[in-house]
């Protein structure tokens, strides 16, 4: 089954995601399975609904950094950015802003910061990997000389209801926007001409430009686009913790990427999907949940999504070794 | 289809890997979260988690904490215990603030949480459990000091900064233990301040030999200032002459103690303090105590705690260390 597969996939691109896709949701099912199988706390609807919070604001952010990724570029500087939010929405919670003005303050940080990334990457022709390990340490280090040791703590009475709020006592808000997101970005990505041209300058950049793309622009909106998750994500996910410190979401930046790439997009751009990030996300997830249910120690987590990592690379390079192209 | 493979074998090890999959519904399960895994400080706590878990007979003790010592990592393997429906939960908390919105939820779901070692603010736990508090440790410094001495001689102290709140703090209560009658053989001639750098806390004891001839004993209640004062005294060949004293880690004391520089010193011993919060988050899980400011909680071998009005309470005053048992704690922390 696995063969017929592998073949369409090198006729045709798209159905390779179908079959990475297909195998993602198998993994996803199994690692369901064996949870319920390990712990009796696993498959209860509540808990279910509570362990979202463990990937959903890195969720949000995975899904415009496919988008980055596909286009041939990265941003390393997410999770800066959730500290810069995070600091800037502490600083305005501290004038007596409410919850709904510091949202929209929070996202237009982030737009910013992803503008100022976007702006040199284009206007500078510099790499995006260098220029945005540059603002990594930029937007962190602001964050560090205006908080140093103290911290942000005197939110509005009701902004908690953001990362930590339930629709129904039981769908947390954070998980609902990520999953409206995720139809936006699928339907973005793989319904309109903007879709089309981000695959385009992610397989040939310079023939997108001679065929009309302005490549440019793209690139420069696609890392605003991305610096606003990571606003959205900066305000769940203070709002979540109730306090800001500049060594918030420390690291996240690489368990973002992990999300994309496990999901099947290619680190070198051109392919990649919606699907495929969302199926990811739910994954690393449910492991995390599941193992931590366990009482596994971290660094095993970690081990073992490091391992899923490198199969996931592994996996259509291996497939394509073992399956010679004049094979069929 | 290796893909499936593999995942399946990922399973079975996660699943062999289990702590504490298997429970039984009459035993009280209490988490232990620490800072991060692979501390020395946090698994002799657990040592000692498990030594209360022994005594108490119904106890399971679940040791858990995130990899790197981050407040979101701790979020979520709260989020895990809640999900688990531990009885307690005992921590050592990343950040003051972050942990609280978590913790109050657990809370709401009848899972009270201590903090110890590094608190929690107020809101987000039942109390507090601070390894010692000011008095003990200003009083445990001149004791241990005054032993060595023999109950006289001319004494200094080599501080942190000058603006250090707990130095400070510190100092003030050894002063006052001076006062009594017991240490009135000891005069604390000098204050000093080595700023916790190696480089000016050493500088600042030689200081203190030129100065005061007839020091006998150097007092410093900072890990950085205690080493570095061992070494002057070892350096200028002023071993049994002048003894240092304070609050060090075993490890990087236990060459010093052996050197004869040092006779005694102190801090919080990991054991006790995991024996502590475990005890403690018992007898609120068994409704011995509501652990309510003004309530006395009982901890075993270790006394009892008496809740003050912020909901904080100090075990004991510090551990003392000297050359028999320096060794067996310099492997942990």
């Amino acid at each position: 089954m696995i063969a017929t597969e592998t073949m369409s996939w090198k006729e045709k691109g798209s159905s390779l995601f179908k079959s990475w896709e297909s195998l993602l949701l198998i993994l996803l099912l199994l690692i369901c399975l064996a949870n319920t199988w390990a712990s009796p706390y696993f498959l209860d609807i509540y808990n279910l609904m509570d362990s979202t919070a463990i990937f959903s604001e890195k969720a949000v952010i995975a899904l415009s950094m496919a988008l980055i990724i596909i286009s041939r570029d990265i941003d390393l500087s997410v999770a800066s950015i959730i500290a810069l939010t995070s600091t800037v929405i502490g600083y305005f919670a501290t004038l007596g802003f409410d919850t709904f003005t510091l949202l929209w303050i929070g996202v237009f940080t982030g737009a910013i910061c992803g503008g100022l990334n976007g702006f040199i990457v284009t206007k500078f022709a510099v790499p995006a990997i260098v220029v945005t390990i540059g603002t990594m340490s930029l937007y962190r280090g602001i964050s560090w000389i205006v908080l140093g040791d103290r911290a942000y703590t005197d939110y509005p009475e009701n902004f908690w209801v953001l990362g930590q709020g339930y629709l129904f006592d039981l769908i947390p808000y954070e998980f609902i926007a990520f999953l409206v997101l995720a139809v936006g970005f699928g339907l973005l990505l793989h319904k309109t001409t903007i879709g089309r041209n981000i695959y385009a300058l992610g397989n040939n950049p310079r023939a997108a430009l001679y065929s009309g793309i302005n490549v440019n622009r793209y690139r420069f909106w696609l890392f605003v686009l991305n610096g606003t998750m990571a606003g959205l994500a900066g305000v769940f996910l203070t709002s979540r913790l109730g306090a800001t410190r500049p060594n918030i979401a420390m690291g996240w930046e690489l368990e973002i990427i992990t999300i994309v790439v496990l999901g099947g997009v290619n680190i070198l751009g051109g392919s990649g999907s919606i699907a495929g990030v969302v199926l990811a996300a739910f994954i690393i997830g449910m492991l995390t949940f599941g193992l931590g249910l366990l009482n596994v120690p971290g660094i095993l987590m970690t081990i073992i999504i490091g391992l899923l990592l490198i199969s996931a690379i592994a996996a259509p390079i291996l497939i394509k070794k073992f399956k010679p192209a004049g094979g069929k | 289809m290796w893909i499936k493979k593999t995942a399946a074998a990922l399973m079975l090890a996660a699943g062999a890997m289990t702590v504490q999959a298997a429970e039984s519904t009459d035993s009280i399960r209490i988490a232990m979260l620490v800072k991060s895994l692979g501390n020395g400080f946090f698994e002799a706590a657990r040592d000692g988690g498990e030594e209360a878990a022994k005594e108490l007979g119904n106890v399971d003790l679940i040791y858990t904490g995130p990899t790197t010592a981050t407040s979101e990592g701790q979020i979520d393997v709260i989020n895990s215990l809640i999900s688990q429906k531990v009885d307690a939960i005992v921590v050592s908390a990343n950040d003051p603030d972050a942990l609280v919105p978590i913790a109050k939820k657990a809370m709401r779901r009848g899972i009270p949480v201590l903090s110890f070692d590094s608190g929690i603010s107020k809101d987000g736990r039942v109390f507090h459990i601070n390894p010692s508090n000011a008095e003990l440790i200003g009083y445990k410094q001149i004791a241990m000091i005054s032993e060595t001495l023999g109950g006289k001689g001319e004494i200094a102290v080599l501080s942190a900064t000058a603006q250090a709140t707990n130095q400070n703090i510190w100092i003030n209560e050894m002063k006052k233990t001076l006062k009594k009658p017991e240490f009135s053989g000891l005069k604390l001639v000098d204050v000093v301040y080595g700023d916790d750098q190696s480089d000016k806390s050493y500088r600042e004891a030689v200081g203190l030999f030129r100065k005061h001839p007839n020091l006998k004993g150097i007092i410093a209640p900072t890990t950085v200032g205690i080493t570095a004062a061992a070494k002057a005294v070892a350096d200028q060949g002023l071993v049994g002459k002048v003894y240092v004293s304070g609050l060090g880690l075993p490890s990087e004391m236990a060459g010093h103690v052996k050197s004869g520089a040092v006779d005694t010193f102190a801090i919080w011993n990991p054991i006790d303090l995991g024996y502590t919060a475990v005890y403690a988050a018992h007898e609120i899980v068994a409704k011995k105590s509501k652990g309510e400011p003004g309530d006395r909680v009982r901890i075993g071998r270790m006394g009892s705690l008496k809740i003050d009005g912020k909901g904080e309470t100090a075990m004991a005053e510090p551990f003392v260390f000297n050359k028999v048992n320096v060794d067996n704690f310099a492997k942990i922390f």
